[in-house]
């Protein structure tokens, strides 16, 4: 049933550690949709022009897509590239060619932590932890939480200048110490479970 | 009419005053707001950024809930709205991952049968409740206040075909109609950076100044906004902005809603005033406006 994602290869030699990688990331961009105009990219710029954060990237989201094409992964995801991106879509919704930046940018997020290439304190990747750690825990969000976790994985020592703007939103009510937890978490940790499983399970092409 | 309600984290914390306008404003203009029975976070973008499957389940489990209290779904925080909205349109469109998501979702009895929308409450009430209606309503004229619309990203973005992408009006229009002066706004759609506070804040103060910056430019009063983590990110931050730039920002951030929430006759306190930490003085501008 996996949708066809040979015509969005590149031609060009590639070697093996990329080839492994470039399958796995086309096979992402196969469920996102309208992933395949990822072929129609004519390098114009517009995404990198459009995007707020362009200026402090080591890749600009137009060489993102010429590296891809050139079959170049690996740099692609050794990148800070794909994690300062801010997800505003500015450059999806200018794109002349439809092509899905943003969410092309999120598969290379998820290609990147699955083979572990970045940096192992990269702060965002470390918030996204916490987010996720969190998250399955409470079933929601819980603000105090993350960014504790957060800053004492990345910078714990400026956690003290966090405290006089905790005081003033603390005052205000707009904190809960406590985590607000749904009620069934019991439930919700098995809908977890299977979906652990079903993120595993990779659609096998029809013969 | 009844809506079903999707309220997420933030309008439970940080962005309490949100959740506290939009409920006053619905229940005002005689719409009932039905909340999802148990709702978990929608997985943010955060979610959706690194597990694929998993992102789609957290939110689908929302939408299996929603659905049982009726078709049309709100939610007002923009990344909620974001999440659940492309949940919903991933699912509709793909086999291979909506089997996945029922087969976990069955754990709990769970099924979600696509049939639910996913709105947003700015265009709900453009669009189904009309400016006329909320016009009738009115008791309390917002003219002579001066507002800059900050739309942000991920209300017209993605596009959706709500609205313009580069230019949005919805806003501009509802707050016109209720008296305000909306100024020129360039910004209207820049990004504020989102999460970056927290993980990169030197990129995330840059983006704010400007965005402030604009608004003061046009002489704006009050910047209003449709998301909890703008909000925050362009209020709780100008201290820093200000040290940092070394600029003399002090300018209030409000809700859409709470301004709604006034022209409807609400008090400060319901539609969570007093919890901004930039207070917002409207009585003595807008007596004066009224002159």
């Amino acid at each position: 049933m996996k949708k066809d994602t040979n015509y969005l290869q590149s031609n060009g030699y590639i070697q093996e550690k990329d080839k492994k990688l470039l399958d796995s990331f086309l096979l992402q961009v196969a469920n996102i949709p309208g992933g395949e105009s990822l072929r129609k990219c004519i390098q114009c710029g517009t995404c990198t022009g459009s995007c707020p954060v362009s200026y402090t990237m080591d890749i600009t989201p137009r060489e993102i897509i010429a590296l891809f094409r050139a079959g170049d992964m690996e740099s692609i995801l050794a990148s800070r590239t794909i994690w300062i991106c801010a997800s505003c879509y500015a450059c999806t919704v200018r794109c002349p060619q439809g092509v899905q930046v943003t969410d092309l940018l999120y598969a290379l997020k998820r290609l990147a932590i699955e083979n572990n290439i970045f940096p192992k304190k990269f702060p965002v990747f470390a918030l996204s932890q916490s987010f996720v750690n969190l998250t399955n825990r409470y079933g929601r969000s819980y603000e105090p939480g993350l960014i504790l976790s957060y800053y004492l994985r990345t910078k714990p020592w400026q956690l003290l200048t966090l405290f006089p703007l905790f005081i003033k939103l603390l005052t205000r009510g707009r904190i809960s110490l406590l985590p607000k937890k749904i009620k069934n978490t019991a439930n919700f940790s098995k809908i977890l479970n299977e979906a652990e499983i079903m993120e595993m399970i990779i659609p096998v092409r029809e013969s | 009419m009844d809506y079903v309600y999707y309220p997420g984290c933030s309008l439970e914390t940080s962005g309490k005053a949100y959740d506290e306008s939009v409920r006053f404003v619905f229940s005002q203009l005689g719409h009932r707001l039905l909340e999802i029975e148990d709702w978990n976070c929608c997985g943010a973008t955060y979610y959706m950024a690194t597990r694929e499957t998993i992102s789609l389940v957290i939110s689908a489990r929302n939408l299996a809930l929603a659905e049982k209290l009726g078709q049309n779904l709100i939610a007002p925080c923009s990344s909620c709205y974001t999440i659940l909205y492309k949940t919903n349109k991933i699912l509709q469109s793909n086999p291979i991952m909506k089997a996945k998501v029922d087969q976990s979702l069955r754990r709990d009895k769970l099924s979600y049968n696509l049939s639910l929308k996913i709105r947003h409450p700015l265009e709900v009430l453009v669009t189904d409740i009309g400016l006329h209606a909320i016009q009738e309503k009115q008791t309390f004229s917002l003219r002579g206040l001066k507002v800059a619309p900050y739309y942000g990203c991920q209300i017209v973005r993605p596009d959706r075909g709500l609205d313009d992408k580069e230019d949005p009006q919805m806003m501009d229009k509802l707050l016109a109609s209720l008296g305000a002066e909306v100024v020129p706004f360039a910004a209207k759609v820049r990004c504020c950076g989102g999460m970056l506070m927290t993980t990169f804040p030197e990129v995330a103060l840059k983006l704010n100044r400007e965005i402030l910056e604009t608004a003061l430019r046009n002489k704006a009063e009050v910047i209003v906004t449709t998301c909890p983590l703008c909000q925050i990110n362009l209020e709780a931050y100008q201290d820093k902005i200000n040290k940092k730039f070394n600029t003399h920002f002090h300018l209030p951030i409000l809700y859409f809603s709470q301004l709604v929430g006034l022209a409807l006759g609400a008090s400060p306190q319901q539609i969570g005033l007093h919890r901004q930490l930039i207070p917002f003085n409207f009585e003595a501008k807008l007596q004066e406006g009224l002159r």
